[in-house]
């Protein structure tokens, strides 16, 4: 490789690298210009309180989100998040409620959680089944499961947990413990991803699986290893979420979270087709959706309808994505 | 013609009779065609369909009787309709998660229309199936032309029509309660009954006939699969690949609007989980009845298989009184294995075919006969080949055989499928004749100077003296009770032309292609044959069935039998055709010291013979070990396996009774390697070889300097009228 080859190489990664980020700023500015039509349009938006209700309502959306980014960056795919999220937290509450301490309940929920993550990573790395049927077979597999061990479909936690508890309605310095346990998260993610080994070669995965093996990443195991990790943290989103409500219901396993993590995901630029995005991006993705979900809640938009917008914002997103980071699809494989 | 089958080898003892017999019957072999079979594959859920109908039908009392199948085909039928739709989905390589919502809105459309608008019944279906083409075609329009990826769009389309659902089912259903809009029609397709089938199911029957019609038989159903199996593939074809696509989705739409126009006439309500889960339950179904999600793989019928299996699998459960999140759970546990083995099979389906293709059999070769240079035996070697003259030197790529015409032009086949004619002092003009592809083997000219040339790959092509192809018959009959579909012709290999026009030609193996023809010799099995082609009645028919390796064919001087080699048993035998011996076959010549090739006549009223390769003691031993060659097929690299000695060979002399008289060698191989093929003109002998960049040719010395091939078949041109000469 001669010198003017590596020059233009760095050109052109400098140029994509802007190019990504571009996108992350496009949905930032967006976002900001939503929000700014809000503020003047709805009363009650743009005030203190309402803005620290978005950021918590955005919280456990974020740390799944992030876990969702950390699987697709690595070219999967986690349709069961909410599934491993719901059953741990609930694992958690049933044993805090028997009496257990909190740091044995938590481990296991963790182990609960991480046997999901191993059993998805196992069955897509070694008997390669696309990941999105994995997944998606999975969390049905885990509702039902779920729905027989625990014999309801409202998980309650003791009213005495405040170690629990406190994980979701405490404040530290002021700010609500969830917006600290997604920021923390996102800090220590966007470590991971950018200053780790691991991390780096999540992208080298995602960029070229066979690339990657062939030089000497042991990718089947780091898939294993990624789905496990997702499948932790959205074990600490469930745990946010069901101490912030004092509750955990089973049937948002069957519901449409799942597609607000993977609208947050695609949104902010991790491209589906692995390799690209970073923390940066779910941060933007989970910004504009918190303010499009707040403003449609104070606009009382129903459910149903904001589905429907949901529904047509992911698939612009995935539309935006095809074209901005376009896939082979005359060799892509059958759910990719 | 009876059809014949091969003369065992002559056996010693019994015991190798038990050998043989233990080796040429493979439960192996059996099953390596069975697994080719495209049959094969639905076979597994198949038994899983009849294993569970016969469960319920010991277990549940009156399951069988006509009542209940009536009440099971109403409930199945929507839901069979529904996997159907997946079904053509998947086959063209996407996938449709939508299908349960456009099922749900169409039947909630359906209703309004008929219900609360008042519309007659023939408006409100077109108009349903028309809505239900349209949410396809939304589908279609963002796969197809958007290029998006199918799995998340249609889950998206899914969520948006499901809340649309949601939305507007709560506004009217106290409405359906208190309709009072009937029509007798409606009452029909919701409750009718056509021939005691009922409506619904009679629909899907229609469906699924059409539907299957539709796929293999036609165009457009065509480009589908061939859309799914590869669409790069497909876009080289010509095939619109995105209005294909398109397509796809708008018929999945209109099935499920179909079945939500029945479930709409059957319910009469639309309740809050219409259709919920369908998606999954579809896609366990076709995944089950053996769709691939490649793409690309798979029938009508496959997919309402597998919705039987799903549709029996819930029905079983609900009976047992499993509740309904776990009869979900055991759907994703089903669809994930079925996937799971899909996967699996998908991959690795090629590779446990090709480990357990090759089957070697026992073969037990007698004693070789001493080559030893200078004995009295017919066989030793010599030089008398090494100085032969060369014709076409590195202009001719593998000459298989050589024939000339009358005009003493020379004619071979080469590698790249053309005919190849040298003419003129010392054959130095050369010229293609004509391009027939396929790998030119055996040729022979008729009684009208038509070149008939064996083409591996293609089957027996006929090239006119003005050089235009034609083509005199690629396939002959089936063998019945054979998996293997054996009509078309694989690897024709030599042929001779009787005097009454008849062509005799041998097909070397129907078990390998002409790049692989080397596998046979490992197997040494019986997999050849002699075939006949009647020019009179236009017909082909298989004579003899079972042959190791019939290579070169040889019409008898007298024209009453036909010789032809067999390359694995180094054996050359002779087929009666006319006379009182007439469809027998006896050994012509036995115990050759090498492979016989191609088997030609000489002027002297004998026979050429070529051998291509020279038996070693170390591959005569392997071949009485079967396994031992299966070991080495499948243990270590093609190019350290342990082959025939095919690098060198030499031209035997028969007499007109088959006995060995002399031979001629180059035992360098420096000039002919390998001789598959000589053919005697005027006093000289030319040379072929299948993989050499020559002809040669030597001076017969005393042979008859005016006799020639064609004079020899056809007789003198100043006598045409005359059959044969002698």
């Amino acid at each position: 490789m001669t010198q003017a080859d590596i020059a233009v190489g760095r050109r052109q990664s400098a140029g994509s690298r802007r190019k990504l980020q571009s996108q992350e700023l496009a949905i930032l500015a967006i976002a900001a210009l939503l929000a700014l039509i809000f503020a003047v349009t709805l009363p009650g938006f743009a005030t203190i309180n309402n803005m620290l209700t978005l950021a918590r309502s955005v919280s456990v959306l974020g740390v799944l989100s992030l876990a969702m980014a950390l699987v697709v960056i690595g070219r999967g795919l986690d349709l069961s998040l909410i599934a491993s999220m719901a059953a741990g937290a609930a694992a958690v509450m049933a044993l805090l409620g028997a009496g257990y301490a909190f740091p044995v309940a938590v481990l296991a929920g963790l182990a609960v959680a991480m046997a999901i993550g191993l059993a998805n990573g196992w069955i897509i790395a070694f008997i390669e089944v696309p990941a999105l049927f994995t997944t998606l077979a999975m969390s049905l597999l885990v509702f039902g499961v779920a729905r027989f061990a625990f014999k309801t479909v409202l998980v309650y936690p003791p009213t005495d947990a405040h170690a629990f508890l406190f994980l979701g309605q405490g404040k530290l310095f002021g700010v609500p413990m969830p917006i600290i346990v997604f920021a923390v998260t996102a800090a220590a993610m966007h470590l991971f991803l950018s200053r780790t080994t691991p991390g780096r070669f999540t992208y080298a995965r995602g960029d070229n699986p066979e690339a990657a093996r062939l030089t000497g990443v042991d990718v089947r195991r780091d898939i294993i290893i990624s789905y496990m990790l997702a499948a932790g943290l959205s074990l600490l989103a469930g745990l946010v979420s069901a101490s912030a409500t004092a509750s955990m219901n089973l049937q948002i396993i069957t519901g449409t979270m799942i597609f607000d993590v993977v609208l947050v995901v695609v949104l902010g630029g991790v491209s589906l087709v692995g390799g690209r995005g970073s923390v940066l991006s779910v941060l933007a993705g989970a910004l504009l959706i918190g303010v499009l979900l707040n403003g449609l809640t104070i606009m009382n938009v129903n459910n149903q309808m904001q589905d429907v917008v949901r529904g047509l914002v992911l698939l612009g997103a995935i539309i935006l994505d095809n074209r901005l980071h376009p896939r082979d699809e005359e060799t892509a494989r059958q759910g990719d | 013609m009876s059809v014949v089958t091969s003369p065992t080898p002559s056996q010693s003892s019994s015991s190798d009779t038990l050998k043989a017999l233990r080796y040429r019957f493979s439960a192996k072999l059996f099953l390596s065609e069975l697994l080719a079979k495209n049959w094969m594959e639905p076979i597994v859920p198949f038994t899983l369909m009849l294993a569970l109908l016969g469960y319920f039908a010991a277990t549940v009392p009156g399951y069988l009787s006509v009542d209940n199948l009536q009440q099971m085909l109403n409930l199945f039928a929507e839901i069979g309709l529904v996997s159907i739709a997946m079904g053509f989905v998947m086959i063209s390589g996407g996938i449709d998660l939508s299908v349960g919502a456009i099922f749900a809105v169409t039947n909630l459309a359906a209703l309004i229309m008929f219900k609360i608008f008042g519309w007659p019944v023939p408006v409100a279906a077109v108009c349903t199936l028309l809505l239900g083409a349209g949410l396809g075609a939304i589908n279609g329009w963002l796969v197809g032309y958007l290029k998006a990826r199918p799995f998340l769009t249609t889950l998206v389309t899914l969520i948006i029509l499901r809340a649309v659902f949601d939305m507007v089912s709560g506004r009217y259903a106290t409405d359906f309660a208190t309709s009072d809009v009937e029509s007798p029609a409606w009452d029909f397709l919701g409750a009718g009954r056509i021939l005691g089938v009922p409506t619904n199911a009679a629909a899907l029957l229609l469906v699924i006939v059409i539907g299957h019609v539709y796929l293999s038989r036609s165009r457009w159903g065509w480009h589908i699969t061939a859309v799914g199996s590869s669409r790069k593939a497909a876009r080289h074809a010509g095939i619109r690949v995105e209005r294909v696509l398109f397509g796809a989705y708008v018929l999945s739409g209109v099935l499920c609007a179909l079945a939500g126009l029945f479930y709409a006439a059957r319910q009469n309500s639309a309740g809050s989980d219409t259709g919920q889960g369908w998606e999954m339950q579809a896609l366990t179904a076709v995944v089950l009845g053996g769709i691939s999600l490649a793409g690309g793989r798979g029938t009508v019928f496959r997919a309402c298989l597998g919705a039987i299996i799903v549709f029996l699998l819930i029905n079983g459960f609900v009976r047992l009184g499993l509740e309904g999140y776990l009869t979900l759970s055991a759907l994703g546990l089903v669809l994930l294995i079925a996937v799971g083995v899909d996967v699996k099979w998908a991959k690795n389906r090629g590779k446990a075919i090709q480990k357990i293709y090759v089957n070697p059999t026992w073969l037990k070769l007698p004693p070789t006969p001493s080559i030893t240079r200078g004995s009295d035996s017919p066989f030793a070697e010599n030089d008398r080949l090494s100085h032969a003259e060369p014709i076409g030197l590195g202009e001719v790529e593998g000459p298989e055989d050589v024939i000339l015409d009358r005009q003493d032009r020379l004619y071979t086949g080469t590698r790249e499928g053309w005919i190849l004619r040298f003419s003129g002092p010392n054959f130095t003009h050369r010229e293609i004749f004509a391009r027939i592809g396929g790998r030119p083997l055996g040729m022979a000219f008729d009684r009208d100077e038509n070149l008939i040339v064996c083409s591996g790959g293609m089957g027996v092509y006929g090239v006119r003296p003005d050089g235009e192809v034609f083509k005199v018959t690629d396939e002959t009959n089936r063998t019945w009770g054979k998996l293997n579909d054996d009509s078309r012709l694989r690897l024709a290999d030599d042929l001779d032309i009787a005097p009454d026009g008849k062509i005799y030609f041998s097909e070397a193996t129907i078990r390998y292609e002409m790049h692989s023809w080397d596998m046979d010799g490992i197997e040494g099995r019986g997999n050849g044959r002699m075939i006949c082609f009647d020019p009179a009645t236009g017909q082909t028919r298989t004579i003899i069935k079972n042959q190791r390796f019939p290579n070169g064919v040889c019409i008898a001087h007298d024209g009453q039998s036909v010789l032809y080699c067999s390359t694995w048993l180094c054996k050359v035998f002779r087929y009666w055709i006319a006379g009182p011996k007439k469809g027998q076959v006896e050994t012509f010549t036995d115990n050759l010291p090498g492979y016989a090739d191609n088997i030609n006549r000489a002027s002297d009223g004998g026979y050429w013979l070529a051998l291509a390769g020279i038996r070693s003691p170390a591959y005569d031993l392997a071949m009485r070990n079967p396994d031992f060659r299966l070991r080495m097929v499948k243990e270590i690299p093609r190019d350290e396996w342990l082959y025939p000695g095919l690098n060198n060979g030499c031209i035997v002399k028969l007499d007109a009774n088959g006995k060995p008289v002399e031979s001629l060698w180059d035992p360098s191989g420096a000039l002919h390697p390998a001789v598959t093929s000589m053919r005697e003109h005027r006093g000289w002998l030319y040379i072929g070889g299948l993989e050499n960049n020559r002809i040669g040719r030597v001076r017969l010395d005393g042979a008859d300097p005016d006799w020639t091939g064609q004079d020899s078949y056809w007789g003198k041109p100043s006598d045409q009228s005359g059959r044969r000469e002698n």
